[in-house]
């Protein structure tokens, strides 16, 4: 499968997912420079993770203006894959691509360390190879990961399925000290209405080999790919 | 022309910024405190034929980018001189 990494001035992960994509799952992955508005022949888009702009006004509100970005959202309003990771799910929101927003975590802290995802809706093109309800260990990083969005806006989004993961414990449960940076409705990851475009803020590229900490974030590229089978 | 603009955080979204602000200010003593928002201040200068022309750019400005609607409200004051 063909895919295209995108990097804007301030990514840092975006070396990390085209090792993920090349050497791990033998991907034809290329870099994209936020400058451009080619997306060649790809057929997902990774925005990564980093600190686009340096984060300046909003976390995502300026790469959101970068030339690439348009052409991304008339490649999703074709119906193509979109998968933003951490600072790429904040452009995907602050581009409304992704409803709703990421502020700054409940404790004000960075935050460093793994967590345990569940899987809310395995019938999507990013958890096709997931397990309804099964559970994955993989690392965040991150500043600004509070999940909000308007009541009337989350509820809807849930009849609809579009919560794809939600910070939980090890048995699976929503529990208080399981939410790491205080989202709403423990949202750890949200797909918008066509399920096309989705958006984490957990590294799926930092979790793909388990002697760096383990691999859960495998499957979540592997169902991308079983879409191209 | 000179354009205020105060951004501060919806009502109703938790701003944990203010919040420790707002735990110090009592700690400090000051039990009259009832909340602290903290948001930012932009200046833009700007060049328009009119106060009403200048509102109307501005306006657009924050809804396009310098406020996130979701999160955020904004008002401006503008300093014709």
């Amino acid at each position: 499968m063909k895919w295209g990494v995108v990097r804007f001035p301030g990514s840092l992960d975006d070396d990390d997912t085209l090792f993920a994509l090349r050497e791990v799952l033998g991907q034809d992955a290329s870099l994209l420079w936020h400058k451009e508005s080619s997306l060649g022949d790809a057929e997902c888009i990774v925005l990564p993770g980093g600190f686009s702009y340096g984060d300046y006004l909003r976390c995502g509100a300026i790469a959101r203006f970068s030339p690439i970005m348009r052409s991304i959202e008339h490649f999703a309003a074709d119906g193509g894959l979109v998968l933003g990771i951490c600072n790429g799910f904040q452009i995907l929101c602050e581009a409304r691509l992704l409803p709703g927003a990421l502020t700054r975590n409940r404790d004000r802290l960075f935050i460093c360390g793994y967590v345990n995802v569940r899987v809310d809706n395995s019938g999507t093109p990013f958890t096709r190879l997931l397990g309804a309800g099964e559970v994955l260990r993989l690392p965040i990083k991150h500043g600004d990961g509070r999940y909000v969005a308007p009541e009337e806006e989350l509820r809807q989004m849930e009849e609809r399925g579009q919560v794809l993961l939600r910070y939980v414990d090890t048995a699976g449960v929503e529990a208080g000290e399981a939410n790491p940076n205080g989202s709403m409705r423990a949202i750890a990851g949200v797909a918008n209405e066509r399920f096309n475009v989705f958006g984490l803020m957990p590294h799926p590229e930092h979790a793909v080999e388990e002697a760096l900490g383990g691999d859960g974030g495998l499957k979540i590229f592997r169902s991308i790919i079983a879409n191209a089978s | 022309m000179r354009i205020k603009i105060y951004i501060t955080p919806r009502a109703g979204i938790l701003d944990p910024q203010g919040r420790a602000v707002e735990n110090s200010l009592r700690s400090l003593g000051f039990d009259s405190v009832r909340g602290v928002h903290i948001g930012r201040y932009i200046v833009v200068e700007l060049d328009a034929l009119s106060s009403e022309a200048a509102e109307a750019s501005v306006r657009e400005m924050c809804t396009q980018l310098l406020a996130n609607p979701l999160i955020e409200d904004y008002r401006f004051e503008v300093d014709a001189g």
